[in-house]
């Protein structure tokens, strides 16, 4: 690496984006591993079009993904890429409005044809016509020197080897920024253990890039970014997906019950279907349902066999679950619906992120059918979420809406790993004992018994009409309706819920208060402010939207101003301002992406 | 020993006077000890409509569903519990109409579940609307002019679902009702078993040809496996291939026995069930009645529910440990 000028930096943002076929999130995520080894923290966020190969070359087929990395704790994706990488013009043209200024962008020169060009929309070349002066521009051409590098293994034609270009820029960027290459080694080899020829072009194409880092004049400079200062313990990297299948599988673990999980393919919860449906050794049946309806009707009979019920899905998928939901609601059941938000109304943008399906959960149902609803806030809190959704469920028999969304489904960090021996112990408690027994009895949390088909003198008949109390017989009375109702309403409010812990370490007057995947940005911004600009402000997180902390309304009294920023128009705030007559004040943002750092430093520095 | 008491709930049964679902009721509560199953171990599923009511009424343990759902319910009983013996009820309305798509699913996938199908050609619970099993023309409460729509043959609906098993029986006829459920429970799989149900207040007759004495004896074909398909009060009618390949109704005496078609439920194309479906269109005439398919083919989930039985007896506190440490992870010390 002689003449190679070493730079270090704190934080780097890279975004990598092409066509949808050209492997970016698999660059990405080969990248992300590199980073996680390196001991930097990080956070990602792949950002790819609902289309599987939309007409290639054109900006709507552009699929990218991000990722922060840095010496320091970090909480969000970063809003603004300090590099990127594009593979062919409309990757350019739809990406590099967004990177900062004086930003290096690296792009794939063999991409840049006069066809490509028209089809991105551009009317002259940028690599040539002054555009891009305000950024560092690498032009290197990619896709031949990785025809070339792959040249004389057999079995692979050049068109094949163009294919592994995604690679050669991976290895670029991998010598740029000092990651190991043995991960990504490690993983041609097993990735492509059955197609050898295939993964020699992979392997080629990775090592050519690397070297051409280090060997090209054209770049000068290489950066190194230190190991970000974590607490002692094993780490992973995760996204939402995983850690939430994992929680599951934790919490049946931690019950003792068998996980039953039914679920109908819908983007992006489809993912958790595929992680789950990998772990029958871990005794965990999976089924693809016929629709979103049988889904939940499949978890639901599960449920009342005994097992922990599960069922995943999005927006559209949760209307057609409502009146199942609100079946078990009358059954009183355990049931965890998992609700992946992401941008509607209809069918909208089903790979863009979104959080407008919270009144849904709280009351998108038809009659009084309350039930307890919580929202993940980091892609590793969606394991701790996933247990305690499944902690309610069963101890209070009762479904559970647990609210994710896109970006954290998709998003990655590390993960400090639990000692499993402190995972919480979930008891169902079956009933068993025949003596006086009746379906609807309550104990002190107002919960049934949970009587499974199998237990001798415990027969009993559930239903969707209206119950007696405590015999569970079918009954119209008038005052029985009447006490039922409240019933309801009160075994949600019996609902353990920890208080809101607010952070105010300068005694603020502005209180920011979040919910669901905001988290990042909120805490990422008031660090920044507080440490650059010696800013006083509190922040404070919910975790449990039904029912809210018991402390909520103390909380939200004793600020002069709450600001409460949200993925939709404003529903927590609305929620805020009826339950407790405090003037909350809102900031929305609805564009398909999450709220960035900069959104809510700026929010904030108006109101400090 | 168990009896037909032991099946029995303690809740009055609400059905209107005279309805045909009294008689499918006694008849199920009669056949349950047969099954040698104390009933803690039976679950008996069903949807919307005065079908639905039947949970209510048989002391096992029950789920009363919502509307067109009990299918995929009762799939989420059966695929857990393998132990458990697990029987859906439902109307023409509620399999046929909202819960069409479970119906047909539940079928193919062939889940161990036996499904009695009320068909009574009418919505009853809200006060009589057509129903997808109405013929075409009916005059009802919202088809004042008649009914457009072309109705479905639940038995052939079946079929064209991939049953495994396909059978149809008379709501009074206690004794076929009994053998069909016999057989529906010996079945291993999915068992459709469609009843044709006499709606007395709001369709009342529809299954007269049938059901009603002095005309059932002389048109319900009654099909046994292996045997030529005959029927009259002696016998003198039967089922033959015609000159052009199709089945017909013939007059023994004319024909001769060895024209006549033998039954075969357990052939592994459909295409003599689907035949025999397709005989009468309408119940109005000569019906084919008993099992038109019964074949052997995998349950649905069956094998895997052991792997998943032992599975869970192994996994504890280490196998989780495992599970979040795969894949590559690092140490800070």
């Amino acid at each position: 690496m002689e003449g190679k000028t070493l730079e270090k930096l704190d934080r780097v943002v890279v975004r990598f984006a092409g066509d949808s076929g050209d492997g970016m999130q698999l660059t990405g995520s080969r990248f992300t591993d590199a980073t996680a080894v390196v001991g930097n923290d990080l956070a990602t966020l792949p950002d790819f079009p609902a289309e599987i190969r939309a007409p290639a070359g054109t900006p709507h087929g552009v699929s990218a993904f991000q990722i922060h990395f840095a010496s320091r704790d970090i909480l969000t994706p970063g809003d603004h890429p300090n590099v990127l990488v594009a593979m062919n013009p409309a990757a350019l043209i739809t990406n590099v409005g967004t990177l900062e200024k004086g930003g290096t962008v690296i792009v794939n020169e063999d991409g840049f044809s006069d066809h490509n060009l028209r089809k991105a929309g551009y009317e002259s070349n940028p690599l040539e016509d002054g555009s891009l002066d305000d950024y560092q521009l690498f032009r290197v051409p990619m896709t031949s020197m990785t025809v070339r590098a792959t040249d004389g293994i057999d079995e692979i034609t050049p068109r094949d080897a163009a294919r592994s270009k995604n690679l050669f820029a991976l290895g670029l960027v991998s010598w740029m920024y000092g990651r190991p290459t043995e991960p990504t080694v490690d993983w041609i080899g097993k990735k492509f253990a059955d197609t050898p020829a295939i993964g020699a072009a992979n392997l080629a194409a990775f090592r050519a890039g690397y070297n051409f880092g280090e060997t090209a004049e054209l770049l000068a400079v290489h950066y190194e970014v230190d190991a970000a200062p974590a607490p002692p313990g094993t780490y992973r990297n995760v996204n939402g997906t995983q850690a939430l299948a994992y929680g599951l599988v934790a919490a049946a673990i931690q019950s003792g019950l068998g996980l039953f999980y039914a679920s109908y393919p819908i983007t992006p919860a489809s993912e958790l279907l595929h992680s789950l449906s990998r772990h029958h050794g871990l005794g965990v049946r999976t089924i693809q349902a016929e629709d979103e309806i049988a889904a939940v009707n499949m978890a639901l009979g599960a449920a009342f066999a005994g097992h922990l019920g599960v069922t995943a899905t999005s927006g559209p998928g949760m209307d057609l679950k409502a009146e199942t939901i609100g079946l078990a609601v009358a059954y009183e059941l355990p049931l965890v619906v998992v609700d992946v938000q992401r941008a509607g109304p209809s069918t909208g943008m089903p790979t863009k992120t979104e959080a407008a399906d919270l009144l849904m959960a709280l009351y998108g149902r038809h009659g009084e059918s309350p039930l307890p609803v919580i929202a993940a806030c980091t892609p590793s809190d969606c394991f701790d979420s996933a247990i305690e959704a499944a902690r309610i469920a069963v101890t209070h028999r009762t479904p559970v809406i647990l609210l994710t969304d896109t970006f954290l489904a998709n998003s990655s960090e590390p993960w400090k790993l639990p000692d499993v021996g402190s995972l919480p112990k979930i008891d169902p408690d079956f009933a068993t004992d025949p003596t006086g027994f009746m379906p609807y009895a309550r104990d002190s949390n107002l919960a049934r018994p949970w009587a499974v088909p199998g237990t001798p003198g415990l027969r009993h008949r559930i239903g969707g009409l209206e119950k007696e109390d405590g015999t569970g017989n079918i009954s119209y009375a008038s005052a029985n309706h009447e006490h039922m109702t409240h019933l309801r309403a009160e075994r949600v409010a019996r609902v353990s819920v920890p208080d809101i812990e607010v952070d105010d370490p300068d005694g603020a007057s502005l209180l920011v208060l979040g919910w669901g995947s905001s988290y990042g940005a909120i805490q990422g911004a008031a660090r920044r402010l507080r440490r650059e600009q010696g800013l006083r402000l509190a922040t404070a997180h919910i975790r449990h939207l039904n029912p809210l902390p018991a402390n909520t309304g103390d909380v939200l009294r004793s600020f002069e101003r709450v600001l409460v920023p949200e993925m939709n128009m404003g529903q927590l705030v609305k929620l805020l301002r009826a339950e407790f007559l405090v003037d909350c004040e809102s900031f929305t943002k609805v564009d398909g992406l999450p709220i960035f750092t900069r959104d809510m430093m700026e929010q904030i520095e108006a109101r400090c | 020993m168990l009896t037909k008491a032991d099946f029995s709930s303690d809740q009055e049964t609400r059905w209107c006077p005279g309805c045909g679902d009294y008689a499918v009721l006694a008849s199920v509560q009669s056949f349950m000890p047969e099954l040698g199953i104390p009933p803690d171990r039976i679950v008996f599923v069903t949807g919307i409509g005065c079908a639905g009511r039947f949970v209510y009424y048989m002391d096992t343990y029950g789920m009363h569903g919502i509307h067109g759902r009990a299918p995929a319910l009762a799939t989420g009983v059966a695929t857990s519990r393998p132990d458990l013996s697990v029987w859906v009820v439902s109307g023409d309305g509620d399999a046929l109409s909202i819960g069409g798509n479970h119906l047909i699913h539940t079928l193919r996938r062939n889940v161990p579940v036996k499904i009695l199908l009320f068909n009574n050609q009418i919505y009853g619970l809200t006060k009589g609307q057509y129903s997808p099993t109405s013929e075409q023309g009916k005059v009802t409460k919202s088809t004042p002019f008649g009914s457009q729509d072309h109705p479905f043959n639940p038995v052939s609906l079946a079929l064209g679902a991939e049953a495994s098993f396909v059978a149809r029986t008379v709501d009074t006829d206690k004794a076929h009702v009994a053998e069909t459920l016999r057989a529906a429970a010996a079945h291993e799989g999915a068992a459709l078993v469609e009843i044709y149900q006499n709606c007395n207040v709001f369709n009342d007759g529809a299954f007269d040809a049938v059901r009603a004495k002095g005309q059932r004896e002389l048109n319900q074909i009654r099909l046994e496996h292996g045997r030529p398909i005959r029927f009259g009060i002696e016998g003198e009618r039967g089922v033959a291939r015609g000159a052009d390949g199709r089945l017909r109704i013939v007059e023994v005496a004319e024909v001769g026995e060895d024209a006549l078609v033998v039954h075969d439920a357990e052939r592994t194309d459909p295409s003599l069930a689907f035949e025999l479906a397709h005989l009468a269109e309408r119940p109005t005439g000569p019906t084919p009645i008993g099992v038109f398919r019964s074949l052997k083919r995998p349950v649905y989930g069956e094998a895997l529910a052991r792997e998943l039985e032992e599975a869970r007896a192994n996994v504890g506190p280490q196998q989780l440990h495992e599970l979040l440490h795969s894949g590559e992870t690092w140490t800070v010390a």
